[in-house]
């Protein structure tokens, strides 16, 4: 899988993120090391608290080390400012949460476009684009349905199309199926496999649910904000 | 993505329709009060300007004592003038074409078993050149009228309370214990920016008026008519140093008499529509104030309900500096909608104002473009501060929300 001519997509080297100062100081992630090549699924487990969301928010550049170092496409990110963050969000990345994050009032297709505005496309090539992302995840049908008009499934599979119509190079998603029921965990899960496996699409997942996690080929186990285990899954090793 | 920009603005401003209103009232309420102010006091000065041409533009009014016409001037302690003061003025002196002279009592007129009061004035016939009035019907008066004959001339308002749809003239009405005949009529001018009727009136000759009125001979006023093509400012001052050579006025004492100018009067009439459109333009200021601050607060409380959409936004890769943009945009948008609300309110108020007041309705551009620009600027102000905190907010924090 590791290039030696390209630098991997995503290089995380001792970071580290403080909250709070003094005695209230936690340390969320506790000098972590990670690499991640482009195509890879990664899911990350560990306990609650153990830094999964700080790790994933900072991968996302949502967030910022305290210290450390971080490659995205061999070019140091850990200190960007907001703009330039943003930037970064905007043309490499994608984002998938838990509790879905679309706009209300809004139909699925003007959510998916969102980052379309950000990246300044216009109408007629936005909707375009929007539509074929709505069809990825299999809701063109819906494209003109509030979110409120939809099932938590539903919703949680326009914030995917939302993540990948802005064509980015990793999808970071924080506990994505935590709201859904088994089945409908399923099927998301499934779409994401796809998508890591026809598209080429870089997938790293925070998830609680072994079962979740096993749709992933790497996974990663955190405890403490460290990297306590980094193994390939029974799909990643098949 | 301005064109973006404001597309949502609309969107945010249409979810709430009613708090939006409610937001922008002050902006409403302060631009109405400033466009129906501005487009009445234009009415006015130019019903002002046509009144003061009603009057005759060339006219000089002579008057004694100290002070401007009407109230508080004191008549009992002022040396009026003579006939002869007004035959000198027009002998004397180039710039003046016409001087008569004119006194004035208040009488009840009788015809018939008709009563009414009206102002009886004792002029001559120049008067009707200097007032730039004309006859509708009848004659003026002629020499033989002016040695003392009991003749009269009467306004349209006289001739409707005493006469109704009869023809007066050749007929006789009692004015005091002398009876006059009519001979003229004077056509209608209207009210004049004072509300006053200035076809309230009867004119006789001034001997008529001095015999068998007043039983005096003085004058009390002396109306005069500039040549034209002379400055007010010469005629004045020729008036001026006649006058006082004839009263024999020390060097450096005051004049003991006014002239009066119709750009006095009009100005004096502008002035107090200035002062006017200043209290007003004050209302409208704090109006303005209040409906920024009106802004600012709702705007901070949508920055507050919106914090998660403004954490989506950043995730997707939205900036601070875009996100600055969404909220100023929309309380620009909300405080220039409230512009034009108050733009079409006060429009309303002046045109039915103008309407109820007898003013011409002259709607000013200017002040129309001012009025937008200020509603925008009360936008950016007021809008600024909350969208600031809303391009502040930490994303993760945001989402959180
Ligand atoms: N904004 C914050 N301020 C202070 N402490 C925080 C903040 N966010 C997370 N933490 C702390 O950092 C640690 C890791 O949190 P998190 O990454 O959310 O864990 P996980 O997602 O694995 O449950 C926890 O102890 C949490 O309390
Ligand atoms: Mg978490």
């Amino acid at each position: 899988m590791s290039n030696d001519a390209q630098p991997p997509l995503i290089e995380l080297r001792d970071i580290i993120r403080i909250y709070g100062m003094g005695e209230a100081e936690v340390r969320a992630l506790d000098g972590v090391d990670l690499q991640i090549e482009a195509g890879d699924f990664v899911a990350i487990m560990g306990p609650s608290g153990s830094g999964k969301s700080t790790a994933l928010n900072v991968l996302g550049c949502l967030d910022r080390p305290t210290s450390g170092n971080y490659r995205f496409h061999g070019t140091e990110v850990a200190n960007l400012n907001r703009d330039q963050r943003a930037l970064l969000r905007r043309h490499y990345l994608g984002f998938v949460f838990q509790g879905y994050n679309l706009l209300p009032r809004m139909t699925a297709l003007q959510n998916v476009e969102l980052p379309l505005i950000y990246k300044g496309i216009g109408h007629g090539e936005r909707v375009e684009r929007a539509l074929v992302a709505l069809k990825k995840v299999g809701l063109a049908d819906r494209a003109n349905h509030d979110p409120s008009e939809l099932s938590g499934g539903q919703q949680q599979r326009v914030a995917i199309a939302r993540a990948l119509a802005g064509d980015p190079q990793v999808v970071l998603a924080d506990e994505p199926t935590g709201n859904l029921d088994t089945k409908l965990s399923v099927e998301i899960m499934e779409l994401l496999h796809n998508l890591n496996r026809n598209d080429g699409l870089t997938i790293v997942m925070v998830t609680h649910e072994r079962d979740m996690a096993e749709y992933a080929r790497r996974l990663i186990w955190m405890v403490d904000g460290k990297v306590e285990s980094d193994r390939l899954t029974a799909k990643g090793a098949a | 993505m301005l064109w973006e920009t404001f597309k949502l603005a609309f969107q945010a401003i249409q979810r709430n329709p009613m708090r939006s209103f409610l937001t922008v009232l002050g902006v409403v309420i302060g631009v109405a009060a400033v466009i129906a102010m501005v487009t009445i006091g234009n009415g006015s000065t130019a019903q002002v300007t046509a009144d003061v041409e009603t009057f005759g533009a060339n006219r000089l009014i002579l008057s004694p004592g100290q002070g401007r016409m009407g109230p508080g001037s004191d008549a009992s302690s002022v040396k009026p003038f003579t006939l002869s003061d007004v035959d000198k003025i027009v002998d004397q002196l180039s710039s003046i074409e016409i001087a008569v002279p004119t006194s004035t009592s208040q009488l009840v007129a009788v015809y018939g078993n008709e009563n009414y009061q009206t102002s009886v004035t004792g002029t001559d016939s120049g008067y009707l050149s200097v007032a730039d009035w004309d006859l509708s019907s009848g004659r003026s008066f002629t020499d033989s009228d002016e040695t003392g004959k009991a003749v009269c001339i009467l306004g349209e308002t006289v001739v409707e309370e005493l006469f109704g749809n009869a023809n007066p003239l050749g007929e006789d009405i009692r004015l005091e214990n002398i009876s006059c005949e009519v001979i003229g009529i004077l056509k209608a001018k209207g009210a004049s920016t004072f509300g006053t009727d200035q076809d309230d009136l009867v004119l006789i000759p001034f001997k008529t008026y001095t015999r068998r009125i007043a039983g005096s001979a003085d004058v009390s006023m002396i109306s005069l008519s500039m040549r034209d093509g002379v400055s007010t400012d010469r005629a004045v001052n020729d008036v001026t140093m006649l006058m006082r050579e004839i009263r024999r006025i020390d060097p450096g004492d005051e004049d003991d008499f006014t002239v009066n100018t119709m750009e006095q009067l009009s100005s004096m009439l502008t002035g107090i529509s200035d002062v006017l459109t200043g209290l007003l333009s004050a209302v409208a200021a704090v109006s303005l104030l209040v409906g920024g601050i009106g802004i600012m607060n709702i705007m901070l409380v949508s920055v507050t309900e919106r914090t998660r959409e403004i954490g989506i936004r950043m995730a997707v890769g939205a900036q601070a500096s875009q996100v600055l943009l969404q909220f100023l945009v929309e309380a620009i948008v909300l405080s220039v909608l409230g512009g034009a609300i108050g733009i079409a309110l006060g429009m309303g108020f002046a045109a039915v104002g103008a309407n109820v007041l007898n003013i011409p309705f002259i709607p000013d551009l200017g002040i129309i473009a001012l009025a937008f620009a200020f509603s925008a600027a009360v936008g950016i102000v007021f809008g600024y501060f909350p969208a600031r905190a809303a391009a502040r907010l930490d994303p993760i924090e945001a989402l959180r929300h």
